[in-house]
């Protein structure tokens, strides 16, 4: 049986793990290698970093965490955040990515996505949308959920869909830092209009919030970032609340 | 020192695999010379020969065959010479007779078998993506020590339909039964990404490089 997914999410500037994190022994926070390691140990199934860097050399720094995560753990790495072409997508494949997430590029121009599919597989290819309630159905919004696009994200999800994504990355952008649990609607919506993976993104404040994503959102996965990284939830804790749940979960000895 | 012939025909998880065969090889404590090649002269003397692949069946057996010699040095190497042979995810998926992905394409004809879509249902998405549970069907020595309850990491959309169940080394359950592996005598061939799947593929990658077929 195919096991719900916990992916621990690390914003990454400049080559630096950004917002705080707490894990004792850790001997530099800030190094995003380190982090991967530590959830690696803690029996993380898959990682995610997410480059938030604006500058060309940041950019460069980026491949190169990438390169000494993929040498040191070996699981599937995705990685997201300033992707603008099928040229990036090769870039990162070839650093040691085995997805990478579109965001913003995919919304400006679709075609991206087919473009991306074609050169990595469709199963490299992540299509992040960041959504948000407007009346009585759900709008993309991009940079960082700043802009919105008028652009209705259950047709936008289908459309990536049926260019190429092999997987949706959906964060709630109402949900999002708000440590309420997942958007359960919004999972709904999108999870019963396609027939690739999605991962549940925004809002997870507890071990007890993730098995909704999954059994009533119908999410194969769900990514969260700041519960894991100051401790208040360990992998482990996940694990056993999202199995107590009923949602299986991959058997971790540590 | 043995020598190890990692084929280079621009397979997106070609380095992943290198990584992890070096640090199988460090496991299973063997002295091993990995080589990423697109040289069929090197495949076809290599003491052992991983090949990798993700994405389109069609379009990887069109880069495998553009590389000059290649197929036939693969030929030799493993059909003749019997050269232990690992084929990971579309690089397995080529063992077979044939790819149904967009049109009919010609695999190795190794194993007999065609390579077609899993079929989404309303609990079921496509890719299979993520950790799975290895059911192992046959005892076989890169199978072993991989611990209770092993799980790998799979991402496909296609699967390998073998037509002689002998060839099934372990499946996975996702709807339908998959064909997580197979094995006929030299060939081993593994639908999930060893090189993704943590202890457990760095055991398996270990059991390869040590595995001596008879």
């Amino acid at each position: 049986m195919l096991k719900t997914r916990i992916i621990p999410c690390l914003d990454v500037k400049d080559g630096r793990t950004v917002k705080g994190v707490n894990f004792v022994g850790l001997r530099d926070a800030g190094d995003p290698v380190e982090l991967a390691k530590i959830y690696d140990a803690q029996g993380a199934d898959e990682l995610c970093f997410l480059d938030i860097t604006a500058s060309h050399e940041g950019r460069g720094t980026m491949l190169d965490v990438v390169r000494r995560t993929a040498e040191q753990c070996f699981m599937p790495l995705t990685v997201g955040g300033g992707v603008r072409s099928a040229d990036d997508l090769v870039l990162l494949l070839r650093s040691g990515a085995d997805k990478v997430a579109i965001n913003s590029a995919a919304v400006a121009d679709p075609d991206v996505i087919s473009r991306c599919a074609a050169k990595g597989g469709r199963q490299a290819v992540v299509v992040a949308i960041d959504a948000r309630q407007t009346g009585n159905h759900w709008e993309i919004f991009t940079h960082g959920g700043r802009k919105p696009t008028g652009i209705n994200a259950v047709e936008f999800a289908k459309e990536a869909e049926r260019r190429g994504a092999g997987e949706i990355l959906l964060t709630s952008m109402d949900k999002d830092g708000t440590k309420s649990g997942f958007d359960i609607p919004l999972l709904q919506a999108i999870t019963s209009a396609v027939t690739i993976p999605v991962v549940a993104s925004g809002g997870a404040g507890s071990a007890a919030d993730l098995a909704p994503a999954v059994l009533e959102g119908g999410a194969n996965a769900v990514l969260a970032a700041s519960i894991f990284h100051f401790g208040e939830v360990g992998l482990s804790e996940a694990r056993a609340a999202l199995a107590a749940a009923g949602a299986p979960v991959r058997p971790f000895d540590s | 020192m043995t020598t190890l012939a990692l084929i280079d025909y621009g397979s997106g998880n070609l380095h992943s695999a290198e990584r992890a065969l070096r640090a199988a090889a460090v496991l299973a404590g063997a002295d091993i010379d990995i080589e990423m090649t697109g040289n069929a002269e090197t495949v076809r003397s290599a003491d052992r020969i991983v090949l990798p692949g993700v994405g389109h069946f069609a379009d990887c057996a069109e880069s495998l065959r553009a590389c000059d010699g290649m197929t036939e040095a693969l030929e030799e190497a493993v059909g003749q010479r019997g050269a232990p042979f690992l084929g990971i995810c579309v690089g397995m998926q080529l063992m077979a007779t044939r790819g149904l992905e967009d049109g009919e394409t010609p695999g190795l004809a190794w194993i007999d078998g065609d390579v077609d879509r899993i079929t989404p249902g309303p609990d079921l998405a496509v890719p299979h993506m993520g950790w799975n549970g290895l059911e192992i069907e046959q005892d076989h020595p890169i199978l072993t020590g991989l611990g209770d309850e092993p799980h790998v990491y799979f991402t496909h959309s296609y699967a390998m339909r073998p037509q002689n169940s002998d060839d099934l080394a372990a499946t996975a359950t996702y709807g339908e039964t998959i064909t997580a592996a197979i094995a006929r005598d030299n060939m081993f061939g593994t639908q999930f990404h060893p090189e993704k799947s943590q202890r457990v593929g760095l055991r398996l990658l270990a059991n390869f490089l040590t595995w001596d077929p008879v």
